[in-house]
């Protein structure tokens, strides 16, 4: 087998786990899917009025425009939840089993996001079907929702990556959990969950440079309008220079501790 | 031209951040197929050097050979080359025995189906058949011990690390253990062993290594090190008041030692050659003992000749925890 088909395998190997570990802790997986669906069903029940305000998009209903924002903050929560894991393994020593096998040592944060990657997968999927369920229009169909799923598993796994670089570098799930009200606050200013042309100063100007709008916008626009490309480049450019940020930070921060022993 | 040395220690240091030199100048050499024990108190170095020798944490000062590797230059074909089982099991208990002897044959670079098959040889081995699809989590501290240990292996090792694998079990489960660390060095893998337990080094190494504060304070076979204290003696308990005249006669056989609790003490030269001897001559005098002990130097009494102290008292506060937590 060659380096790279091993790796791949390695690779593989860590996000199923990854994925698994999710599955079978509940306090992992709720965020992921249950509290982004539940705040979904709350907002598109008791705000649907909201649509009519001047200046809100125009969309055929409120969950339509609400859909984008909740899958942003199921795969926010996914990389958070990845970080809580990664730093559980750091806490009880299992990272030290996985440093201590043949493989490169990236390859531990690279199994790491492709679990986030596989979770942000199934928060896309999840979520179109639960808006298609209740009535949600994707306005650019099959090749529309392809294209909101693929943004979420990006996004799900450039986040993981900030996830990784915190649990590497503080080795605390505490400190990665800590971060989880800091995830909502930057949602709320961002245009994940309002448009930002309505929201008040500073939040607006905050929002307009907020990265996580950009990719909240991407992954709106196939489900409201006709995507645009000038959209989906903005938001993959917003993927790149957090996943960009996230692995920079990880290598550091996996460098750091191999060196230092913590 | 001799055999490499599967494991060469010169001069290995660690300081940490604040100062603090964990280990400080350790030099050893394990031969190829050794059981090497490395014994001491906790904080004394000890899974500091392991980490080292492992590749987990880099050496401030010195240098290492495993398996003809350096531990800095060549890491990844010691990683290659090794098993490890460190301390307190580093165990997902949310996985399963099965996932985790899969996953390490995955990390191994063992294909599919080798890997599935071994995983199957390796739970057979240890006695976790059944319960292989079980979480970890479910399983007791003597299943997850022989778990680690089966997962250390799935590789087939040269050579092997186990960072105090039997502490905190209870003795039937240290026994299996022993046991399985015992045939797999019959099958040629060379095994450093670190513990706290005297009795498992002695027991199991064929050289032991004792550090205190860092540093190697005394090396070799158990016998040897023992014998370097001097000969044995005998304990005898005397009934009524005796005791004078039991000393005389014993004194024809040994040095005299002093006893504070009332036994009669004396060097034997000859070790229990002197016994009969003495028996006879008691018996010839008219008196009587109530207990006749034949006292061998331990490893503890070596490591308190040694560093000072007692590794047996550490010992028996771990065996009662384990005891209270069974």
């Amino acid at each position: 087998m060659s380096a790279v088909a091993h790796n791949a395998r390695v690779v593989a190997a860590l996000g199923a786990r990854a994925v698994r570990q999710t599955f079978r802790r509940p306090q992992l997986m709720a965020p992921i899917l249950l509290f982004p669906t539940l705040l979904l069903a709350v907002q598109t029940g008791g705000a649907g009025g909201a649509i009519h305000l001047p200046g809100f998009p125009h969309v055929h209903g409120f969950l339509d425009f609400m859909l984008a924002g909740a899958m942003m903050q199921s795969l926010m929560l996914a990389g958070n939840s990845g970080g809580i894991a990664m730093a559980v393994d750091l806490e009880m020593g299992f990272t030290d089993r996985l440093f201590a096998a043949p493989i490169p040592r990236f390859a531990i944060v690279l199994g790491r996001l492709a679990g986030s990657a596989a979770l942000g997968l199934l928060s896309a999927v999840w979520f179109i079907a639960i808006g298609l369920i209740f009535g949600a229009r994707i306005e650019d169909g099959v090749p529309g929702a392809l294209l909101v799923i693929v943004l979420v598993t990006l996004s799900a796994m450039a986040v993981g990556g900030l996830g990784a670089a915190i649990a590497l570098r503080t080795g605390r799930a505490s400190v990665v959990q800590g971060l989880f009200p800091l995830v909502l606050v930057l949602l709320f200013v961002s245009s994940a969950f309002f448009p930002q042309q309505l929201m008040v100063e500073p939040a607006r100007t905050i929002a307009d440079y907020n990265p996580l709008s950009f990719i909240v916008e991407g992954l709106r626009e196939p489900v409201i309008a006709d995507v645009s490309a000038a959209q989906v480049g903005e938001a993959l450019l917003a993927v790149v220079g957090i996943a960009a940020i996230g692995l920079i930070a990880s290598a550091f921060a996996l460098r750091r501790r191999l060196r230092t022993g913590g | 031209m001799l055999p490499m040395p599967a494991i060469e220690v010169e001069g290995l240091e660690r300081k940490f951040s604040g100062g603090v030199l964990a280990v400080a100048g350790v030099d050893l050499e394990v031969a190829e197929g050794e059981i090497y024990g490395f014994l001491g108190p906790n904080g004394a170095g000890k899974t500091t050097t392991v980490r080292m020798l492992t590749t987990l944490l880099r050496p401030t000062g010195g240098r290492a050979t495993v398996a003809g590797h350096d531990i800095v230059t060549g890491a990844a074909a010691v990683r290659r080359s090794i098993g490890v089982a460190l301390q307190e099991a580093a165990l997902d208990p949310l996985m399963t025995g099965r996932e985790l002897i899969r996953l390490q044959a995955t990390l191994h670079g063992l294909a599919r189906q080798e890997g599935r098959r071994r995983a199957d040889d390796l739970l057979d081995r240890v006695d976790l058949s059944e319960a292989a699809d079980r979480r970890i989590g479910t399983y007791s501290g003597g299943m997850q011990r022989r778990l680690d240990l089966a997962a250390a292996l799935v590789h087939e090792p040269r050579v092997l690390f186990l960072d105090e694998p039997t502490t905190g079990l209870d003795p039937v489960s240290r026994k299996g253990i022993w046991e399985e660390v015992a045939k797999l060095n019959r099958g040629g893998t060379t095994v450093f062993l670190t513990t706290q337990y005297l009795e498992e080094a002695d027991r199991l190494a064929d050289r032991v290594g004792i550090i205190d504060r860092g540093k190697i304070v005394a090396e070799d076979k158990p016998s040897t090190l023992k014998q370097e204290l001097g000969p044995p003696h005998l304990a005898l308990s005397v009934a009524g008041d005796a005791t004078d005249r039991v000393r005389e006669v014993v004194a024809r056989f040994g040095k005299p030692l002093p006893s504070g609790d009332g036994k009669v003490l004396v060097e034997l030269e000859r070790g229990a050659g002197d016994i009969a001897p003495i028996v006879v001559a008691l018996d010839q005098a008219g008196l009587a003992v109530e207990s006749l002990e034949l006292v061998e130097p331990s490893l503890d009494d070596v490591f308190v000749a040694k560093t000072g102290y007692h590794l047996a008292e550490e010992e028996k506060a771990e065996a009662a925890a384990a005891e209270a937590s069974a």
